[in-house]
C-alpha cells in the first residue's frame, strides 16, 4: 500500500515547461477555452461583426445629393426613401421572387428527396447523394452561364420546344403579363427557372435528412391502424417533412434575396435588392442608401429564421 | 413500407430530377468542343479541340487562375486554423454565449453574400485599406471557417473523451495528447473540410466582386467575359475547366467521410 502514497518530496516525473503549461491549462479549463477562442472570436467579433455593425451605422448617415459626400449626421432619410414607390417595388419584386422560388424548389425537390430517403439503398443511395452534392458545389457562375447558353436565341431550349411541338404553348406563355417577355432569356419565367435550378440542391438535402429520420415502425404502426398508404403519407410523412422543407427554404429564400448576378444576366430589366445595393455603392457612391437596402434582407431573414425556429427546422439543417 | 415495390412514377421523378440538375453542366462540356464561334445554335456545328489551345495561350486566363489558386490556398489555410480552434473550444463544454458564437460562425453563409461583401468593403474603406489580394483573402476566409468548423466539430463529437483520458493516464500532457491522439483522428475531417473550403473559395463571385479592387480572380474574369460575345469559345473552355477543377476536391471530401454519419458536403 505504501507505494500508492506519493510523498510530497518525491521528484516529479518531468517538469518541462510544456508539462507545466499543460497542467495549468488542464486545471484551468476556462483559461484553455479562452486561449482557443480568442483567435476565432477576434476574427468574427472584430472583422465580421464589426463590419456588419459599421454598415448598419452607415445606413443612418446623411448623403448629400449635390456634393455626393457622406457625412456622419444621423438621419432616417434613407429608410424613408426605402418606402418610395420605386424602391418598394424593388423590395416586393425580390421578395415575391424569393417566395415563388422557394415554393417551386420544395415541389421539385420532394420526390427526389423522398426517393433518396425511403427507396434508394446502398450504392444507389451513395450515387444519389454525390449526384445531388456535385451540382450544389459546382461553380455558381458556370451554372448561370450554362443557362444563358441554354436559353439563348436558337439554342437548345428553342430546339427542344420546337421538336416537342410546344411552340404555340411557349408563345402563349411569353404573352402573359408578369411572366412572359420577348424571349425566354428576357422573361421573368426564365429568371425564375434559373433561380430554381441553382438553389434546388439546397432544398433536396434538408428534406432528405428530415425524411430519413422518420422511424420505419411509425409507418408500420400507421398501416397497422388501418391507414392506407396515401393517408400515411398525408398524416405522417408530410408533417414530419415540414422541418426539412423549412430548413431548405431558408437557403432558397436567403440566397434569392441577395442575388444580383442572375437578375443581371437573365430576365427583364428592373432591379432586385442585390442590383440596387451594388449600383448604389458602386456607380452612385451612395453607401448609406446601399446600407439601408442591405438592412431589408437582414430583417427579412431574421423574421424568417424566427418563424422557422418554431417549426424545429434547425434540427433538420 | 420498404418491402413494397418502388412506384415507377417516383423513380422516374427522382432520376428526372437528377437529369435536370446535370443537364446544363453537360451542355457546357459539349459546347466547349463546338466549332461555332459567336452563337449558341443547336444542334452543334462540329467538333474541335482548337479552343483549348486558344485558352491555354491566353495570359489573362493564366493570371486569373494563379490569383484564384493563391486566394483559395491562403483562405483555406486561415479557415483551417480558425475553424479547428473554434471547433475545439465549442465542442468542450457549455458556456454562456456559446450559441451566440455558433450563430456568428454560420452568419457569413446564412446571410446573402452581398451583405458580407458590402459590409467588408465598407469596413476596408473606413480602415483606409486598399482592396486587393489581402481583402479578398479576408472575405473568403470569413465564409470558409464554418465549412471547416462543421467538419471538425462533427468528428470531435464522435471522438470518445475516454481516449484522451487514457492518453493522459499513460503520462501524456495535453499537447502530446493533442498531437498523438486528437490530431490523427481529426486528419480526414480536416482534409475534407479544407478541400470543401478550397472549392468554395475558388469559385466564389459575389463577395469577391466587392473586395477584389483591381485583382481579377477566375470567376471575375468569367463574369467580365459574359459581356463579350466574341470570346464565347474560350469562355466555354474555361467554364468547363472550372467545373472539372472544383469537382475533384468535392468528390475527395465525400470519399474521405463517406462511411461516417456526418458526410462532408451536405451543407454549403
Amino acid at each position: 500500500m505504501s507505494s500508492m502514497a506519493i510523498s510530497p518530496t518525491s521528484p516529479a516525473p518531468r517538469t518541462s515547461l510544456a508539462r507545466r503549461v499543460s497542467a495549468l491549462l488542464y486545471r484551468r479549463t476556462t483559461l484553455a477555452l479562452l486561449l482557443l477562442l480568442t483567435p476565432p472570436l477576434l476574427w468574427f467579433g472584430v472583422v465580421y461583426l464589426g463590419s456588419l455593425l459599421t454598415l448598419i451605422a452607415q445606413s443612418f448617415y446623411t448623403f448629400d445629393d449635390f456634393s455626393m459626400q457622406v457625412t456622419p449626421e444621423w438621419t432616417l432619410a434613407n429608410y424613408r426613401a426605402l418606402l418610395d414607390a420605386a424602391n418598394l417595388d424593388i423590395v416586393l419584386r425580390t421578395v415575391s421572387m424569393a417566395l415563388a422560388v422557394s415554393a417551386m424548389s420544395a415541389l421539385l425537390a420532394f420526390p427526389l428527396a423522398y426517393y433518396m430517403a425511403r427507396y434508394a439503398k446502398g450504392s444507389e443511395k451513395a450515387f444519389f447523394y454525390v449526384a445531388v452534392m456535385l451540382p450544389m458545389w459546382a461553380s455558381y457562375l458556370v451554372k448561370v452561364y450554362a443557362w444563358t447558353v441554354l436559353l439563348a436565341k436558337g439554342g437548345i431550349s428553342w430546339w427542344l420546344i420546337d421538336k416537342l411541338g410546344l411552340t404555340p404553348l411557349y408563345e402563349w406563355m411569353l404573352t402573359l403579363p408578369g411572366i412572359g417577355g420577348s424571349t425566354l432569356s428576357t422573361s421573368n419565367f426564365g429568371r425564375f427557372w434559373v433561380f430554381v435550378y441553382i438553389w434546388l440542391p439546397f432544398m433536396i438535402l434538408p428534406i432528405q435528412a428530415a425524411l430519413e429520420r422518420i422511424p420505419d415502425n411509425l409507418l408500420a404502426a400507421s398501416s397497422d391502424l388501418g391507414a392506407r398508404p396515401w393517408q400515411t403519407f398525408v398524416h405522417i410523412i408530410l408533417p414530419m417533412a415540414v422541418p426539412g422543407v423549412v430548413a431548405g427554404s431558408i437557403f432558397t429564400f436567403s440566397l434569392t434575396l441577395g442575388d444580383y448576378i442572375i437578375p443581371q444576366l437573365i430576365g427583364p430589366s428592373g432591379f432586385y435588392i442585390g442590383n440596387m445595393v451594388y449600383s448604389m455603392q458602386g456607380s452612385v457612391g451612395n453607401m448609406p442608401m446601399a446600407a439601408a437596402f442591405t438592412v431589408v434582407p437582414i430583417v427579412l431573414i431574421g423574421v424568417y429564421l424566427t418563424l422557422a425556429k418554431r417549426t424545429g427546422a434547425f434540427d433538420a439543417l | 413500407m420498404h418491402s413494397e415495390r418502388t412506384p415507377w412514377a417516383l423513380r422516374l421523378a427522382a432520376y428526372g430530377g437528377l437529369a435536370f440538375l446535370h443537364f446544363p453542366i453537360l451542355v457546357i462540356f459539349a459546347y466547349a468542343f463546338n466549332t461555332e464561334e459567336s452563337a449558341f445554335s443547336f444542334p452543334l456545328q462540329g467538333f474541335t479541340l482548337h479552343w483549348f489551345a486558344d485558352a491555354f495561350a491566353r495570359q489573362d486566363i493564366f493570371d486569373a487562375i494563379t490569383v484564384s489558386l493563391k486566394v483559395a490556398a491562403e483562405a483555406t489555410a486561415l479557415a483551417l486554423v480558425l475553424g479547428t480552434l473554434a471547433a475545439l473550444a465549442l465542442s468542450r463544454r457549455d458556456f454562456c454565449g456559446k450559441n451566440g458564437i455558433t450563430l456568428l460562425l454560420i452568419l457569413p453563409i446564412a446571410l446573402p453574400g452581398i451583405i458580407t461583401g458590402i459590409a467588408l468593403l465598407n469596413a476596408f474603406k473606413v480602415a483606409a485599406l486598399e482592396p486587393g489580394m489581402l481583402t479578398i483573402v479576408v472575405g473568403h476566409a470569413t465564409f470558409c471557417v464554418v465549412i471547416v468548423y462543421n467538419n471538425v466539430v462533427a468528428r470531435l463529437r464522435r471522438l470518445p473523451a475516454s481516449l484522451i483520458e487514457a492518453s493522459m493516464d499513460l503520462g501524456a500532457d495535453s499537447f502530446q495528447s493533442f498531437r498523438h491522439v486528437v490530431l490523427p483522428s481529426l486528419a480526414t475531417s480536416l482534409l475534407a473540410g479544407g478541400m470543401l473550403a478550397f472549392a468554395l473559395s475558388f469559385d466564389e463571385i459575389i463577395v469577391t466582386t466587392f473586395t477584389a479592387g483591381h485583382e481579377v480572380t477566375l470567376p471575375i474574369w468569367m463574369l467580365n467575359q459574359l459581356g463579350r460575345p466574341r470570346d464565347v469559345p474560350v469562355t466555354n473552355v474555361v467554364a468547363m475547366l472550372v467545373m472539372a477543377v472544383t469537382t475533384l476536391p468535392i468528390l475527395g471530401a465525400w470519399y474521405l467521410t463517406r462511411d461516417t454519419t456526418d458526410t462532408a458536403g451536405s451543407g454549403k
